[in-house]
């Protein structure tokens, strides 16, 4: 076996010098009661070239997006990323490395990290960032948890309008702990029903949580939300973001009142790769810093007083506070974290302005092309790359359709809103041509 | 390593005009932000990005790459981590375009290679644990303790109570009991008795209706098997109460014992250490869950299910417990498990258990005349030294800090929390015997150091990029981002 070192004549030797007599020797510590008497029952070793040829076969019996153009988005957004990304990820020294609990053996990582962090906080307007949480989904969760322990308020209220995924995590996080999770209503604008909010809100209210830009792709307005919120005993005013690319246009959420900014990065350098691994994040303001969950990298001086980095704040975690620590996070996201860190250090200010301005007008060049064939806007709010149409067909239909037409078609909403029939939600990202948007176009226009 | 080049923060590094990315040509007609998405949605200050070519930035993270430790450079013997070896044909496989482009919510009919995959993954997870169902939901071993924890609590409640009190040994991870935790469970520690393992007599004592469950880490941080495993399970189901194993050193085990066997209900499994998908710098993970088919009906939704002849998401499961993550897991982590375990096939999982265990104990049987061990009991994966019989005031994270200096990662260090000074060390079966021998001369080297100049093992590391770094400062005055000296317009 090419990835065991040891020869026979290895073993033997090991052994000798262990002073065990064979190899079953080493396990009389377990009774024999509850010893695997038979082998296990998993398939013989398969050769390399095989395996690869099995694992090719295996992925071309997907049809991804490299086969169609994509205007799927409800959460992951088909964008490019650059070949140096992936190229410096395949560094080992950063792929087979651990979480750096040495640092002076992991640099490398926590100065990633560290720009990473500033990196985060910078785009989403606050001043403080944790080192990445699993996804936009447990990102949005923990954010409640976190607003519940610096309130201490026991209701939490979601847009309804938030991802659908993102409020099943956040309800099954939150289900023991005695939280209650309540939806606040959308408005014929697709926008947070601000009237609805209002007349839920007390005292126990321990945060709100908004999505940005929500699942129907609508650009909420968050400091009309921030204005609705009391000022006595004010909840804390969460945003989650799924589409990061986003927070290149608009007004970054801290500035806009809220107090933990949390989401997906994933658009950030990292494959759809049907679900995973994605890129949890969360920042918010220096008061609320010792609430953060999970992993946070800090500078530091080393013994000769140079600039290094270490993790830091670990009283909050749960290697040293067990069941009193902030979150039970450990292994967190950071490959992604630093395939992110690259991707925007590539891209740059300019080019991540551009780049969101582009996903911006292919989205409004599809809209556009759809309301000609009189398919409208489900709502009237601003988008950025993803919205909403009404199709005068069941989702399903829509799909097939698309496929037939060598594309991948969009989200039907009624899956998750049974009062949204016919809602079909499109994303238009860079990578879709002005060509596909026609496609598109007609195929749709064309569903009756 | 001390003359390496002194890499800046990317900010610092900032030179207007260069661009690292070429973006597609917009074929389409620009549309302008600020009429579309009025004022109050526009951001006014760029990003604090840098502007830098491609060969600057892929210059500076390789020269970053250059200040980090890692596998393929050498032993990384960290205690419970299970850091072995990465096999690239599992890089290779995991990057093919049909599973990184594929979108979560595409239809099951355009995903049938990626649900064939997950389905063979599920069926060798529970063949390895003895199990009967399996969810690949969890992205890491604490969000598939803190899922096993809340099918044990659905069960429960399913039953009519859901009891208040998760049973926890004083060896485990701190995961567990956070975990337990936010699974709305109390937490009580229990002891470990003189021989490392639990104390049968106090747990039988403790056996009173208000007990959830156990979460036991088998073999435990002190690499030692519980040998009254089947009995604690007879007694957990005795009382109603349910047994979780955290399978984070299942590494010890494959092919040799199963927890199903035992009586165990849960288990996660992370395939980031026995499964062999890479750390990756702290994640990204995976922590299937694998359980009896008396949990079954509880799993996260969706499962993955058979219909003639085809795989599909079945998402009508009244009694899950919902969701953990926003799709179905870590699925290109998933990728690379399934390669690691064709490959080795079932002989080559229990091969390589074998081999762990025997380098955990030759490296026992080695250091044995240097440091006092822990517990005194067999040795499974890992061993564990506690810090008595360090001369001179030098202390375990001296000895460690020293380590780095003779080209090792050091092991985990004070946990278990019941080893004073401890020393955890996990070499793993991708060591070779001279690489552990490399790491027995180092200690027994740092020994002799301690004994007759303590100052240089006190002062330690002196060859790394960076020589101790001071937590205590980071964490008194916090600066976890970089501020410019005048913002860049």
């Amino acid at each position: 076996m090419r990835y065991f070192p040891s020869s026979d004549e290895d073993v033997r030797a090991l052994l000798a010098a262990s002073g065990v007599k064979g190899v079953e020797d080493l396990f009389v510590s377990i009774p024999s009661e509850v010893r695997l008497k038979e082998p296990l029952a998993v398939p013989a070793a398969v050769p390399e070239p095989e395996l690869r040829e099995r694992f090719v076969g295996r992925s071309i019996r997907n049809s991804s997006a490299t086969c169609r153009p994509c205007f799927l988005g409800a959460g992951a957004y088909d964008h490019y990323a650059p070949a140096a990304v992936d190229q410096l990820l395949l560094r080992s020294e950063f792929y087979t490395a651990y979480t750096p609990y040495q640092p002076e053996l992991a640099q490398g990582t926590l100065q990633a990290i560290f720009e990473f962090q500033t990196m985060m906080a910078d785009l989403t307007g606050m001043d403080v960032s944790n080192a990445s949480l699993y996804d936009g989904g447990s990102a949005t969760a923990e954010a409640a948890l976190m607003a519940h322990r610096i309130h201490k308020g026991r209701r939490v209220l979601v847009a309804r309008s938030l991802h659908p995924a993102y409020r099943e995590v956040l309800r099954t996080y939150l289900r023991h702990i005695g939280l209650t999770v309540e939806e606040i209503p959308f408005g014929p604008d697709g926008r947070l029903d601000l009237g609805a909010l209002k007349s839920r809100l007390d005292a126990e209210v321990c945060t709100v949580l908004v999505g940005q830009p929500n699942f129907f792709g609508v650009v909420e307005d968050v400091r009309a939300v921030a204005s609705a919120l009391p000022q006595e005993r004010r909840p804390l005013l969460g945003v989650a973001v799924s589409e990061a690319l986003s927070l290149a246009l608009l007004e970054p959420p801290g500035r806009q009142g809220a107090d933990i900014v949390c989401g997906e990065a994933r658009s950030f350098g990292l494959p759809l790769g049907y679900g995973g691994p994605y890129l949890g994040f969360m920042t918010t303001r220096t008061q609320h810093m010792r609430q953060l969950p999970g992993r946070i990298c800090g500078q530091t001086v080393d013994a000769d007083g140079r600039r290094g980095f270490v993790l830091t704040l670990t009283t909050r975690e749960q290697h040293i506070r067990r069941e009193k620590a902030t979150s039970n996070i450990c292994t967190n996201e950071g490959l992604c974290m630093l395939a992110a860190t690259i991707y925007l250090s590539l891209v740059g200010r300019k080019g991540l302005r551009e780049l969101a301005v582009q996903n911006l007008s292919k989205a409004e060049y599809l809209k556009a092309r759809l309301a000609e064939k009189g398919l409208r806007p489900l709502f009237a709010s601003p988008t950025f790359n993803e919205f909403a149409v009404k199709l005068p067909v069941e989702g399903p239909k829509a799909s097939e359709a698309a496929y037939a037409a060598d594309l991948l078609g969009g989200y039907d909403l009624s899956r998750d809103y049974p009062e949204l029939a016919g809602g079909h939600l499109l994303c238009a990202t860079e990578r879709v041509s002005k060509a596909a948007c026609d496609r598109m176009a007609d195929v749709l226009g064309g569903l009756s | 390593m001390s003359r390496a080049i002194e890499e800046k923060l990317i900010f610092e590094k900032d030179h207007p005009g260069r661009t690292g990315a070429s973006l597609p040509a917009c074929d389409v007609p620009a549309a302008d932000p600020a009429s579309l998405l009025g004022p109050l949605a526009r951001r006014e200050a760029p990003a604090l990005l840098p502007e830098l070519s491609e060969v600057d930035v892929v210059r500076h993270f390789t020269r970053l790459s250059t200040y980090n430790y890692a596998v393929d450079m050498g032993l990384y013997p960290l205690g419970s981590c299970t850091m072995k070896y990465n096999p690239k044909i599992n890089e290779e496989v995991a990057r093919l375009e049909g599973f990184a482009r594929l979108h979560p919510m595409q239809p099951e009919s355009m995903a049938q290679g990626a649900l064939e995959l997950m389905a063979t993954l599920q069926r060798h997870l529970c063949a390895v644990s003895g199990m009967d169902a399996c969810t690949l939901q969890p992205s890491a071993g604490a969000q598939g303790e803190f899922t096993g924890i809340q099918l044990i609590r659905a069960c429960l409640e399913d039953r009519g109570d859901a009891r208040r009190v998760m049973l926890i040994p004083d060896s485990a991870h701190g995961t567990n009991p956070a975990s337990a935790h936010f699974a709305g469970y109390e937490v009580e520690q229990i002891q470990s008795g003189a021989d490392g393992c639990v104390d049968l007599a106090a747990l039988s004592a403790r056996m009173r209706p208000d007990v959830a469950g156990i979460m036991l880490t088998v073999p435990n941080t002190l690499g030692i098997f519980e040998k009254n495993i089947a009995e604690i399970c007879r007694l957990l189901h005795a009382n109603g109460s349910l047994v979780y194993v955290d399978g984070a050193n299942l590494n010890a085990l494959m092919g040799i014992t199963r927890p199903g066997d035992w009586g165990a209900d849960v288990m996660h499994i992370n395939l980031h250490k026995t499964f062999s998908t890479p750390h990756g710098g702290g994640g990204p993970g995976a922590g299937p869950v694998v359980c009896k088919a008396h949990l079954e009906p509880f799993l996260p939704k969706p499962v993955l299910v058979q219909r003639e002849g085809r795989y599909a998401w079945d998402h009508e499961r009244p009694k899950s417990i919902g969701k953990v993550q926003a799709f179905f897991g870590n699925f290109l982590v998933l990728v690379r498990a399934l390669a690691y375990i064709e490959t080795l096939g079932g002989e080559g999982l229990k091969r390589a258990s074998e081999l762990a265990v025997l380098n955990a104990n030759y490296l026992r049987a080695q250091l044995l005349p240097l440091l006092k061990l822990g517990f005194d009991g067999p040795t499974l994966h890992e061993v564990v030294f506690c810090d008595k019989e360090l001369p001179n005031g030098v202390t375990t994270l001296d000895l460690a800090k020293r380590l780095i200096d003779y080209g090792f990662h050091p092991p985990t260090v004070y946990f278990p929390l019941i080893v004073h000074g401890a020393l955890m060390i996990e070499p793993t079966e991708t060591e070779p015997v001279e690489e552990l021998d490399r790491f027995v001369e180092a200690v027994r080297a740092i020994l002799e150091e301690a004994r007759d100049r303590p100052d240089l093992v006190k002062s330690a590391p002196h060859a790394a990029y960076r020589r101790r770094l001071d937590e205590v400062a980071a964490a008194r005055n916090p600066r976890l981002t970089y501020r410019p000296e005048s913002p860049k317009g």
